[in-house]
């Protein structure tokens, strides 16, 4: 056996790599971070637009069709161009350097899947720029509004916006295909699948539902396209067609979706809990083994999405029974995050701020989230600003928020510099307060009922409105100390040692940040499982002369 | 131990309060199916509040009681599992869960047996939109049609037509819903009750208003541009009024009904910068009561 050396002297690639079609994962992982916040300000600044619509009841601040095209485009962007391509950005990262793994399985086919992300978000803004505006039947897209097309034209904002979603369904299946191979066949030596950490298991999941439910949304768009253009009529009841069969489609595919955005995220919770509170995760296989449990269901509840559409009494009653059950296995993984945290020694640092702000978040979506799976319940309040609220607490209080505890916690392994903690902090009160200021209110808001997608609304709605305006302001506030602190801190924040957080796990026997093929021939051998916080076992072969080789290359490293 | 019982008890009290509270954050209740629905809603609020409370408590307790001392580096006592904890947390919210859903089956066979529920999906999905199966049905029927943007009802009984619904109270109404576009929302928060307006289909959708008052009526499946604005006033009267509406409606001319969207298409037209392409509204529907939608309104 033959240590890794770790030569500080190697010479620092240039910056340029990241412009170019680069096929190391770190590199990627960090192309699609950086081009997902670019997108997350541009669909945030439309979120202000929005909100700042919704402040009085009039549709007074722009027409209604430009009101519209904006929520739809928000919608469009968040989760095409940010949520998914930051989890992509991650799963670069971490999944090759957690397995141990030189690269993805296919590195080249890995830039095509970023590259078209670029272009597609290129597509999609473009539409804002053609006669007539962008798409504005909203992010689903519904038949028959989405093919009416008033100015005939050939290229319309719609029919670049269909085309925009299938490319990134390619894009996405592209990536999927790579994550799920790299983790199945590139585990290193001694990794079993009950050594592998939580967030490779959750990646996994969500990836295998990625290629089980793309398919259906991509084909399903591109039939849409084709009412759209070509004059066919897959939906069109004028011909024959179904506007619901889009349905179907539509949520066979984007119900697992929210999993695909969701299950990474339990992954970093499960990552970063035991980190902080310096405990073994509780439960590992447990938590590992209901990631599928999650796939299992996820797949079989698409139809709670419209239950109002006219859909048989007994299928109701199913997709109920189906989708409340998805609490269970959940309701597993929330309870085993407690169990670590309990009698722990927690370190509030900003990630596990940012963990447990997410955690508050996540719980109680999760309970509206039953209220909304109940069908009496659903057909008073589904298609109403009760389900925006449920959803947004999901995707950006308990998602976006634990995204950002991964980029606090994981900046400093792949840019090999510290973030500032005070800044952290400040981001995490505004974001938490901003959240809950603007999310909350939406609920009595439905439950009053008050439709979704609206310009315009009767004036008993307006305190509520105005509160969640004020905090959808001041989330709009709470970037500027996230963007000050990355951007200073990765110019000149102090160098990061191979593992300031004291963490188990293979990235952390790296360098930070990483050379190019991670541990390259010297891939070390796992002996345990992970999260052995306490437990005085190490990880790995050799544990002591890696650690000792990475310590002498920090301190040389900082005495340059 | 005390401590937990405490705790326990404190949680079940505030959960109750909460479900409590849970009648007051919805609309007033105008159907037989509202107090069904709003059961529902108050027990699953206090399902959730004793839940997220119990989780909320465990996290503070943490965050006061488990807190790594200033500069100890050490790791925590390692627990990797307990295995009864976690078979006890798998079948709790099982129960929980199963609990709401028997509840939740047994209020939408309730709603089943009002009728709000049924329709034609199954057995013959497109239906003419003329030839009304009137024989069929049980109550006073009333034809609803959606547009872009603008609703219309008609009572073919008694030859009225008019863009403000009129329902006599404890009456059972079936509705039956088509549109002549794209896909809309029947939405009347005070009844709890809602149903898409699919093109090409004629659904049949009953139910029975228990309140007299003045209500919304808000399309609730995006529809396009004028969306927000394609709302009607549904009134519901005692059984007298609403037979001498229909009687002196009758006789009336007919005219244009109410459409937010013609009036704002045209004002829109004069505008240097009108915004993008938008489809033109359908002209507004010949009735015999255009009726009002600026009344103030009791939800």
């Amino acid at each position: 056996m033959t240590l890794a050396t770790f030569p500080a002297s190697e010479p620092k690639p240039s910056w340029s790599r990241y412009f170019s079609f680069n096929t190391d994962a770190k590199v990627i992982g960090i192309q699609y971070i950086v081009l997902a916040f670019f997108f997350f300000l541009i669909g945030g600044l439309l979120a202000m637009i929005i909100r700042g619509e919704l402040i009085t009841p009039q549709a007074d601040l722009v027409d209604r069709t430009v009101y519209n095209g904006i929520y739809t485009m928000h919608g469009t962007i968040m989760l095409f161009l940010f949520v998914f391509p930051v989890l992509n950005g991650l799963n670069n990262l971490l999944i090759p350097t957690m397995i141990g793994a030189p690269d993805m399985a296919f590195p080249r086919l890995n830039a095509v899947a970023f590259w078209l992300v670029p272009i597609f978000g290129t597509l999609l803004i473009a539409s804002f720029f053609v006669p007539g505006g962008p798409a504005y039947s909203g992010w689903w897209s519904y038949p028959p509004v989405s093919i009416q097309n008033p100015l005939g034209h050939l290229v319309n904002g719609q029919g670049m916006w269909l085309t925009a979603v299938a490319l990134s369904g390619v894009s996405s299946i592209m990536g999927a295909v790579n994550f799920v191979t790299t983790i199945i066949r590139m585990r290193a030596p001694g990794m079993t699948w009950f050594r592998m950490p939580v967030f490779c298991w959750t990646a996994l999941a969500a990836q295998s539902l990625q290629l089980i439910g793309l398919p259906a949304l991509t084909g399903g768009a591109i039939m849409l396209l084709f009412d759209l253009v070509a004059g066919t009529t897959f939906y069109d009841p004028a011909g024959g067609g179904d506007p619901v069969l889009y349905q179907h489609f539509f949520w066979f595919y984007s119900h697992p979706a929210v999993y695909v955005i969701i299950l990474p995220v339990f992954g970093i919770f499960s990552e970063l809990f035991p980190v902080y509170a310096r405990k073994p995760l509780f439960g590992y296989v447990y938590v590992s083994l209901a990631s599928f449990i999650i796939v299992g269901l996820g797949l079989i509840v698409w139809v709670h999405h419209f239950f109002t559409s006219g859909v048989p009494q007994w299928m109701r009653n199913l997709f109920m029974v189906n989708t409340m059950l998805i609490s269970v296995p959940t309701g597993v993984k929330v309870f085993a995050w407690l169990g670590t945290l309990w009698r722990g020694k927690i370190r509030l640092t900003t990630p596990v701020l940012f963990c447990l702000g997410g955690l508050f978040n996540f719980v109680f979506a999760g309970i509206t989230g039953v209220m909304l799976a109940t069908v009496p319940v659903d057909i008073h309040v589904s298609n109403t600003y009760f389900v925006v609220g449920h959803f947004h607490y999901v995707i950006y209080g308990a998602a976006v928020m634990v995204i950002f505890a991964a980029i606090y916690h994981w900046f400093p392994k792949f840019i090999g510099r510290m973030p500032y903690e005070g800044l952290g902090k400040v981001h995490f009160l505004l974001t938490f307060i901003g959240a809950n200021l603007n999310f909350l209110p939406m609920h009595p808001l439905g439950l009053m009922g008050m439709p979704r997608r609206v310009s315009s609304y009767d004036p008993e709605f307006a305190f509520w409105n105005v509160l969640a305006s004020l905090g959808a302001f001041l989330l709009g506030v709470s970037i500027i100390p996230f963007l000050l602190n990355m951007i200073s801190s990765w110019v000149r924040g102090p160098k990061a040692p191979h593992n300031p957080w004291n963490a188990i796990g293979l990235e952390w026997l790296l360098p930070s940040p990483p050379a190019e093929d991670n541990f390259g021939e010297h891939v070390p051998v796992v002996i345990s499982r992970p999260y052995g916080y306490g437990l005085g076992k190490p990880l790995v072969e050799h544990q002591d002369a890696i650690e000792q080789a990475l310590t002498a290359a920090d301190l040389q490293e900082a005495s340059r | 131990m005390f401590g937990l019982a405490a705790l326990v008890v404190v949680l079940i009290a505030l959960s109750w309060w909460m479900g409590q509270q849970a009648y007051h954050w919805l609309p007033v209740q105008a159907s037989t199916a509202a107090p069904l629905v709003d059961g529902l809603f108050s027990f699953e609020t206090a399902i959730g509040t004793f839940v997220f409370g119990g989780v909320v408590s465990v996290m503070a307790w943490v965050l006061l009681m488990h807190r790594a001392e200033k500069y100890d580096e050490t790791d925590a006592e390692p627990i990797e599992g307990n295995t009864k904890l976690e078979v006890i947390w798998t079948a709790i919210p099982f129960v929980l869960v199963m609990a709401i859903a028997v509840y939740a089956i047994r209020v939408n066979t309730s709603l089943g047996v009002l009728g709000p529920m049924e329709h034609i999906h199954q057995d013959n999905p497109v239906e003419g939109v003329v030839g009304y199966p009137g024989d069929r049905l049980p109550a006073e029927q009333v034809e609803v049609i959606a547009r872009q943007w603008s609703w219309e009802f008609r009572y073919p009984d008694a030859n009225v037509s008019s863009t403000e619904l009129h329902l006599a109270v404890d009456q059972p109404v079936t509705f039956r819903l088509v549109s002549e576009d794209v896909l809309h929302g029947f939405f009347i928060p005070a009844f709890r009750l809602k149903q898409d307006v699919v093109p090409g289909r004629a659904i049949n959708f009953n139910l029975t208003p228990t309140r007299e008052g003045r209500y919304r009526l808000r399309d609730s499946q995006f529809s396009g541009t004028w969306f927000a604005a394609n709302q009607a006033d549904v009134v519901v009267e005692s059984g007298d009024a609403h037979t001498a509406w229909l009687k002196q409606s009758a006789a009336l001319p007919l005219q244009s009904g109410i459409s937010d969207a013609v009036d704002e298409y045209a004002a829109r037209a004069k505008k240097a910068n009108p915004g993008w392409a938008t489809v033109p509204p359908a002209p507004p529907p010949q009735v015999n009561v255009p009726g009002s939608n600026n009344l103030p309104h009791d939800a």
